[in-house]
């Protein structure tokens, strides 16, 4: 078996001191094992004419496959598992220090990064989730797909270089150059990890949801699957298998949603506005062409707006990535790379969308999924019939898995670095230390997403995903913003600006439309926050508060070291390349 | 470095965020610009240039093609000035002392 020899891999790549960790991964091998074979003599035996499936009994008419054990995308799935473990193995040789751990030691090509930036940011949530949005509502998807990538441009102009300059394994590093170490890491690494969690949540629960979809297997199992596959990547492959892992996916759902987009325009002549035009008069009261409800309270919309162009440049496995870049120019090369492909990308996400609703038409995809995430894989069945809908299932499954790998691995950095190293261990810490905690903080990370994925089942995630944003647009972005441009930037004023974002935004989000109607499904009483994001008052609000507390009572020693930092900020590139050549 | 060199990169580093700071606000106005017409001028964005292109998804578009254009401006500023002018403090004489106290902190 190939998970065996994965095992034996671990035994020459892991030092002795790590022998209790490695036979921990043995049996995360091993659980990894069991649920491949569980999966595969589950699809072996189950009745393909069974009426077990909801989406097979919803929707006898539409003759869809969907939902029943497609044997083709359980080969595309398994081939992708392979290759993936392959890259795993070799690069679980080349994973012996912390920074190949975290970031692949720096040695991925500015183009290989944009492409994984893209693999970390296309996740299924967009991909299924908008193309249901645009499929249903026509325009307004637009309104989320422009959202989140105009937050690109914002990370290229402001983050990325100085970051790549300025840090080492985590954001947090920018922040802490010029304050005091301790509260910085602490209250930064507290943000990350709610922002990862978050974000997690969002993705295991879409994954449980939508592998027993596509695949038609258990939720709990799915849940399960998607937790020990990737805590393999991450664990044995660090940063760079989790790299490839992301460039593959990437590949593939860029290729796949390329292939599908033009399978549609093909029927309209290769024009869009064909296509376009179709659906309009398909629906002609619904007005799919014009803007409808998502956005009616202006204040709303600005709020969400924030949330998603700040939250980009705030999270935590996005800003990660650009430490494994050689040097600042690369990284500014890869956000260019980046930015095309995910605007290609959503370019494609609407013409799949307005396909869906012509060729699939919205009836048939409420049938099966009343959020409309299946809009994608009924449009691939029906352009490309039963090995088409296993390959965009198997891409599917393969894109929430590379996500939350990203996720884990920022998570861990995280813990590991800034908690372990920076503040229990004063930087105090040894190589094959720091391996160990950041292993250890990985395989925690997974269990908590895979305990979380089953206790969130049947929740509403959806909002999870805003609020990610959120409280990455007002935790993260502020602080990092502040001390990379602002010299009185302080120890204390970093903090309270950390704080006042994270309380301020789950406080409002907690009184919002969000949690007070949807969630709990409570009257419009209880709704002490009009604004479903509260992205318009927390973001500025945490600028305010890191402003007014610096000038407060204003850190010496944080204004001396600013000239130091800005000057490694501009020439860091230059000066490592200078000690490269001594 | 000396005080002379200090300057320049000072200059240099205000220049880079003159132009970071307006790409940026060019790109807030544009998309926000977007959201803002959404909600306040809903016929304007509804009505229809041509069969099925209404003027919202023409300009949802143009949002998505600024971002790259926007990038694109900053890039080659970025590759065609900024590190030319940076290059020439990579030549300016550090002690390799100078360096290691940079490297070390």
């Amino acid at each position: 078996m190939f998970e065996c020899s994965e095992h034996d891999d671990v035994d020459d790549v892991v030092p002795k001191v790590f022998l209790r960790g490695a036979i921990r991964l043995g049996v995360f091998s091993n659980c990894n094992t069991f649920f491949i074979l569980h999966f595969l003599s589950k699809a072996v035996t189950m009745n393909p004419t069974a009426p077990q499936q909801v989406a097979q009994a919803a929707a006898p008419a539409l003759g869809s496959t969907l939902g029943q054990p497609n044997a083709l995308a359980i080969v595309f799935f398994l081939t992708f598992i392979g290759i993936t473990m392959g890259i795993t193995y070799w690069a679980a040789r080349r994973t012996k220090s912390a920074a190949a751990f975290y970031t692949a030691g720096g040695g991925i090509t500015a183009g290989q990064n944009g492409f994984a930036l893209a693999g970390d940011y296309m996740s299924a949530a967009s991909f299924l989730g908008i193309a249901g949005l645009v499929a249903f509502s026509g325009f307004d998807g637009l309104i989320y797909s422009t959202g989140w990538l105009v937050g690109w441009p914002v990370v290229l102009f402001l983050i990325a270089e100085p970051l790549r300059n300025l840090g080492k394994y985590t954001f947090t590093d920018v922040v802490a150059t010029r304050l005091n170490q301790r509260p910085i890491r602490i209250a930064s690494a507290f943000g990350t990890i709610m922002v990862v969690t978050l974000y997690m949540i969002a993705q295991m629960v879409g994954a449980g949801n939508l592998v027993k979809l596509l695949f038609g297997i258990q939720y709990e199992l799915a849940v399960g699957i998607v937790g020990c596959v990737m805590l393999v990547y991450v664990l044995f492959g660090g940063m760079i298998a989790t790299t490839w892992v992301q460039i593959i996916k990437a590949v593939l759902l860029l290729g796949g949603a390329f292939i599908m987009a033009m399978m549609v325009l093909v029927k309209f002549g290769m024009n869009p506005i064909t296509l376009f035009a179709a659906a309009a008069e398909k629906y002609p009261t619904a007005n799919v062409l014009a803007p409808g409800k998502l956005v009616s309270n202006p204040f709303d919309a600005l709020s969400l707006g924030l949330a998603l162009m700040f939250g980009t440049a705030g999270l935590p496995h996005i800003l990660m990535r650009f430490y494994t870049v050689p040097n600042a120019k690369a990284a500014r090369k890869s956000v260019f790379y980046a930015t095309g492909l995910i605007g290609f990308f959503y370019l494609l996400t609407f013409i799949l969308g307005f396909g869906a609703m012509v060729i699939v038409g919205q009836e048939g995809i409420k049938a099966i999924d009343k959020g409309g995430n299946m809009a994608a894989p009924l449009l691939s069945e029906a352009l490309g019939g039963t090995p088409f809908l296993g390959f965009i299932s198997a891409v599917a499954f393969a894109t929430i898995l590379a996500v939350v790998a990203g996720l884990t691995l920022s998570g861990s950095a995280a813990i590991s670095h800034d908690i372990w190293t920076h503040v229990i261990r004063g930087g105090k810490s040894d190589e094959g230390e720091q391996l160990k905690v950041a292993r250890a903080s990985s395989i925690v990370l997974a269990i908590v997403a895979v305990v979380l994925g089953i206790l969130f089942k049947g929740q509403n995630v959806a909002f999870m995903v805003g609020l990610a944003f959120a409280l990455a647009a007002s935790t993260t972005f502020p602080v990092l913003v502040m001390s990379i441009f602002w010299k009185p930037f302080t120890t204390q004023g970093a903090v309270a600006s950390i704080v006042a974002g994270l309380v301020t935004t789950i406080t409002l989000i907690w009184f919002s439309p969000t949690i007070q109607v949807d969630i709990l499904k409570h009257t419009a009483d209880s709704v002490l926050f009009p604004l479903k994001n509260p992205g318009v008052i927390s973001i500025p609000l945490s600028f305010v508060v890191g402003v007014a507390v610096s000038l407060l009572k204003p850190e010496p020693s944080a204004q001396e070291k600013y000239k130091e930092t800005s000057e490694r900020l501009h020439l860091g590139s230059l000066v490592d390349h200078q000690a490269a050549a001594h | 470095m000396n005080a002379d060199q200090r300057r320049a990169l000072e200059a240099l580093a205000s220049k880079r965020s003159t132009v970071a700071i307006l790409l940026t606000a060019a790109m807030m106005t544009i998309y926000f610009g977007f959201i803002l017409l959404i909600a306040f001028n809903k016929p304007l964005m509804s009505s229809l240039m041509t069969a099925g292109l209404s003027i919202g998804i023409f300009a949802g578009a143009m949002v998505i093609v600024s971002a790259w254009i926007l990038t694109y401006i900053y890039v080659r500023w970025a590759n065609d000035k900024y590190d030319v002018e940076l290059a020439k403090f990579s030549e300016m004489g550090k002690t390799p002392s100078e360096r290691k106290t940079e490297l070390v902190a």
